[in-house]
């Protein structure tokens, strides 16, 4: 029985994560399905037709093979070996679109040659998820001084750079999510806090009278000073916070007007329930919802949908493809989407906390807190409980970046999770 | 703590977002129908309207294509609103206020534009249609009549009001539904099914095939052909002795309750309301003095006078209070009463048979005084009295097929009661009721029905305008025999003496040769205020008959307003109306020519001022109360 098994450690087929791969082949195989229906021409042509969408997509689904093939021959040490590698590759590739990128409605996100097209900062996200393993591992660090932290966010922030200056908001929002993979190896809790308290101030600030929202602060305060038993409260520490909270509540204002961009300011106020034209800034969030919310428990069949039919949601292939799932497949698809994706993010995360190597956990955590970010500010922008940003369902939206991406980003880990019988 | 973090973010996004589709698709239900809105276009299909025949078989309404400009204002585009006003020939402020009154209706549904275009306008208009976003042209059926008399029969087909579509789920805006007579009273039979064709659009409005594969289409049923009762000839006949004449005339069948001519005085041709011109038509029609849209026959009502006789004597034969021989004496008139005075334009001491002839007042005030003596109060009296007239239809609609209509009114004991609440009324009291005046109030057809059942014995049917509808059974009630409470024996004497009142009695002057006739005339006493004073003006004239006597096969009742005694007009016309249906020809040309060209104008000028002074007075009535409402309302605002 040992001697067995020790022959199949040596297989990546026997140890592969199957559950993982089910679910990977479930929802790019489904997500090509809703991109047959969003592309369908009114004329029929074969299904291999590639100057359709859906054409296009079997071409990059073709694409993914001999890619996962090549992943899981690699040694798996490699990954870890050359992630500094990886890394720098991701950041020249980003800014070699300042030289050689398409400009397309003043975003220059996309490298075009030929035919062929590549978006970046999909494939930077590998290499930063790579190398901030690669990192944590090598320094052995829990964050406890500042200079840690400063080149852990170093290490996130350039790749963001470098994205903000495209601009993609959306993207760069993505890494963001690093910071969960952060705290999960030691970093200072209140960096979250933070985060989430500047978010809900910003929030309450859009929706609530600037001096309502002060009164509640300085009571929070005092409430909060009042029942701190600790004994080394200070008074200044509260009086500081109050007067920074305060700041920023005003300042929510001024950057909410002059540092936004007419259309995220729109968006944002799509979502707050300002009074906006649902034919122009309000459009596509109300088609999105029309077309998710008129598909009912079993949704209107598949490629029955009129709002899929008609067009009506913009970019249903690529960023707006759950719509059609709402659509066609109603609340039992929408359901078994997102089954499916939690399942595969908490599949990843379990294994993750399983590995022997601290590289191997951290680069899968790293993996599932980038497809939750994904799945959740995706479907959030089309339900109406998140701004519309610019992120596309990962495995499912049409796009071969976002695909092979994707593919890359979980295969390397899936072969990390193959390999660790021979960690030692 | 920090390695469960990430698991309970990922669950509780989840959770949200599962919580948020479920509430998108299945609590709320609004999107289904902005999907609809978004992706369908509904094209309507309108069937033929069925066709409407006489008795004979002759065509009386048919149809003929009319074409709507139909506008769905969200999808106006860039509209020259010049070009499109000089084309149908409208200035732009009508531009913008049909524009704006579409708006109101529905930005996203259509509303009629521009109803009724003839056929030059409609190809001038189809010619640039596609210059027109927004704007199409909708195919419907107008009427096309093939007469121009029996417009109340008929009725009107007109668009539906907002008030009705509330009211009439199965319409859209902009569809047309009949209006009065047959048209409304079988809308559903006439107007058929529409048919509806779903077609998929895209984002940009463009039409990109049939939903579903037209798998929820329907074709358009038309619309079931009718044959009413009516008689097209003797319906005209009656028309055109009715000119210059107001009042109603109405022919029943007796041995079937089927109506064959019914008329109302004055009277418009339907071609009228047809088109374009149908609204300017309308009003102009409502304008003329006489209430043209007044269906004197069915909600003219009146104290019948004389023709009331008849039943006095029915029941007083059926309660067995008097028998053919009995007699009462009349000096011209009588006393009832200390100080009461019946009077009676003959004197003697008649029978039955005498008084009717001679429609003797005595005669009939004294039966109805036993009728209702017979019983212990006075109360039961009159309501075994009452019983018998319910039995002949009287107080009641009568649940004829025609939509509209009064019930008239016959007193009961419930009545009296009310009118007297301290008690004191005895058969005197009330004795006016016995020659069909006091309180009785009845439409000429009730009268008509009355003699039905007299002509037929003892029961009638109940009188209807429908007479077959393609693909369906005629309404079941009106093939069902109506019993009255008057046994068939008493019927024989009553009859002999309506007969005696064309042989020697009130209308003996109007027999038809070789046609025994049956017949009651009577005269209304009216008023009407004039300068804020009661005014007796010229009596109705009334006049019911049936002929032959015997096998009966036309009853008619005849009321001219205004047209004096019984025997001066409504009688004549009534032996005229009788002639031509059984005949089919009138040799008495000299009485013919007399009626047709009879001018009773001049008994109208005092009505008409009458009535010109009503509307005035009402118009006031109506300002004072508005301008106080108004005032109410500023005072509450100030409060």
């Amino acid at each position: 029985m040992v001697k067995t098994k020790h022959l199949e450690n040596q297989s990546v087929i026997a140890n592969i994560d199957w559950l993982s791969i089910f679910l990977y082949t479930a929802l790019v195989f489904f997500g090509w399905m809703n991109i047959y229906s969003a592309s369908l021409p009114l004329e029929e042509t074969s299904i291999f037709d590639l100057s359709q969408i859906y054409g296009k997509q079997i071409l990059f689904i073709g694409i993914t093979l001999p890619v996962i093939v090549i992943i899981l021959s690699l040694d798996a040490k490699t990954y870890e070996k050359y992630s500094l590698i990886f890394y720098i590759i991701g950041i020249l590739l980003l800014m070699g679109l300042f030289i050689f990128g398409k400009t397309i409605k003043g975003q220059t996100n996309w490298y075009q040659f030929g035919g062929i097209s590549m978006q970046p900062s999909e494939f930077a996200k590998i290499g930063t998820a790579l190398f901030l393993s690669k990192y944590i591992t090598e320094s052995q660090t829990t964050f406890q001084t500042l200079k840690e932290q400063v080149i852990a966010m170093g290490i996130i922030f350039l790749p963001v750079a470098f994205i903000m200056l495209q601009p993609d908001a959306g993207s760069a929002m993505i890494f963001m999510v690093f910071f969960l993979v952060l705290y999960r190896e030691g970093f200072p809790a209140w960096y979250l806090w933070t985060g989430f308290f500047a978010i809900l101030l910003f929030i309450l600030a859009l929706v609530i009278k600037p001096v309502i929202l002060l009164v509640l602060i300085l009571l929070g305060c005092i409430i909060h000073f009042i029942y701190n038993k600790s004994i080394h409260r200070n008074p200044f520490i509260y009086a500081i916070l109050a007067v920074v909270m305060s700041g920023f509540v005003f300042s929510v204002d001024y950057v909410f007007e002059n540092v936004l961009e007419p259309h995220q300011k729109d968006r944002i106020n799509v979502l707050i329930g300002e009074d906006v034209d649902m034919k122009k800034e309000g459009y596509n969030l109300n088609q999105s919802m029309i077309a998710i919310g008129s598909g009912g428990w079993t949704g209107k069949g598949y490629l029955e949908g009129t709002q899929t039919k008609g067009g009506f949601v913009p970019e249903q292939h690529t960023d707006y493809i759950f719509t059609t799932v709402g659509e066609e497949w109603g609340f039992v698809g929408s359901l078994s989407v997102v089954v499916c994706f939690l399942s595969l993010i908490l599949r990843v995360t379990y294994l993750a906390e399983k590995q022997k190597n601290n590289f191997n956990r951290i680069y899968g955590y790293c993996v599932a807190a980038i497809l939750f970010m994904h799945f959740f500010v995706n479907i959030s922008m089309l339900i109406g409980i998140f701004p519309t940003i610019g992120v596309p369902l990962p495995f499912f939206s049409y796009g071969g970046s976002s695909l092979i991406a994707f593919t890359l980003l979980l295969f390397i880990f899936l072969k990390l999770d193959a390999n660790k019988v021979n960690e030692w | 703590m920090r390695k469960l973090l990430f698991p309970i973010i990922v669950l509780t996004a989840a959770i949200i977002i599962v919580a948020r589709l479920f509430y998108l698709q299945i609590v709320d239900d609004s999107f289904l129908k902005k999907a609809d809105i978004n992706a369908l276009k509904i094209v309507y299909e309108y069937p033929e309207r069925g066709y409407i025949y006489d008795r004979t078989g002759q065509l009386l309404v048919a149809n003929q294509p009319s074409y709507d400009i139909m506008v769905i204002p969200r999808e106006m585009k860039n509209t020259d609103t010049l070009e499109l006003c000089n084309i149908l020939e409208i200035t732009k402020d009508d531009f913008i206020k049909k524009i704006e009154k579409a708006k109101v209706y529905s930005p996203r549904l259509p509303s009629v534009f521009l109803a009724q275009l003839t056929k030059t306008e409609f190809a001038a208009f189809q010619e640039k249609i596609r210059h027109f976003k927004g704007f199409y042209i909708q195919k419907r059926n107008l009427r096309d009549y093939q007469v121009d008399y029996a417009a109340n029969v008929f009725g009107y087909i007109r668009q539906i009001n907002e008030m009705e579509l509330e009211r009439k789920p199965y319409y859209k805006s902009g569809e047309l539904i009949g209006i009065r007579g047959v048209e409304q009273a079988y809308e559903e039979d006439l107007r058929g099914i529409r048919g509806v064709h779903y077609i998929q659009k895209d984002k940009f409005n463009k039409e990109i095939g049939p939903f579903k594969e037209g798998i929820y289409d329907t074709i358009a049923v038309k619309g079931n052909d009718l044959t009413i009762t009516i008689d097209g000839a003797l319906q005209k006949y009656g028309e055109e002795l009715m000119i210059r004449k107001r009042g109603g005339i109405v022919a029943i069948e007796p041995k079937t309750g089927e109506i064959l001519a019914l008329i109302t005085a004055p009277s418009y041709d339907p071609k009228l309301l047809v088109g374009r011109d149908r609204s300017k038509n309308y009003v102009a029609i409502d304008s003329i003095p006489g209430k043209p849209f007044l269906d004197k026959v069915l909600q003219g009502q009146f104290a019948p006078g004389s023709p009331f006789k008849i039943l006095t004597g029915l029941i007083g034969l059926q309660e067995e209070v008097i028998d053919t021989e009995t007699r009462f004496p009349c000096s011209h008139g009588f006393h009832y009463a200390r100080g009461a005075f019946m009077a009676c334009h003959d004197a003697g001491s008649w029978n039955l048979h005498a008084a009717i002839a001679k429609s003797c007042n005595t005669y009939f005030a004294q039966t109805f005084m036993r009728i209702i003596n017979k019983y212990p109060t006075p109360a039961q009296g009159v309501d075994a009295w009452y019983s018998h007239l319910k039995s002949f239809g009287l107080d009641d609609y009568m649940g004829y097929d025609l939509p509209s209509g009064q019930k008239g009114n016959i007193p009961s004991s419930e009545f009296y009661k009310k009118w007297y609440p301290n008690g004191g009324w005895k058969s005197t009291t009330i004795i006016s009721n016995a020659i069909g005046q006091g309180e009785i109030v009845m439409t000429p057809i009730q009268l008509a029905n009355v003699m039905c059942a007299v002509a037929n014995e003892g029961h009638y049917f109940t009188p209807h305008i429908i007479k077959k509808i393609e693909n369906k059974q005629i309404d079941k009630s009106f093939v069902q025999r109506k019993q009255t409470t008057i046994d068939k024996q008493y019927f024989r004497p009553v009859i002999e003496g309506l007969a005696e009142v064309y042989r020697t009695g009130t209308a003996s002057r109007l027999q038809i040769p070789d046609i025994a006739i049956c017949g009651k005339t009577g005269t209304v006493e009216n008023f009407a205020m004039v300068d804020g004073e009661k005014t007796k003006l010229q009596d109705h004239s009334v006049f019911l008959a049936f002929a032959p006597k015997e096998n009966p096969k036309i009853v008619v009742a005849v009321f001219i307003e205004n047209g004096s005694w019984g025997a001066s007009w409504a009688g004549p016309i009534a032996s005229l109306m009788i002639e031509k249906y059984l005949k089919g020809e009138i040799t008495r040309t000299d009485l013919e020519k007399r009626m047709l060209e009879g001018d009773l104008s001049a008994n109208y000028v005092l009505r008409d001022i009458s009535d010109k002074q009503k509307e005035e007075k009402d118009r006031l009535k109506r300002l004072e109360k508005e301008r106080q409402l108004q005032l109410k309302a500023k005072q509450n605002g100030k409060n």
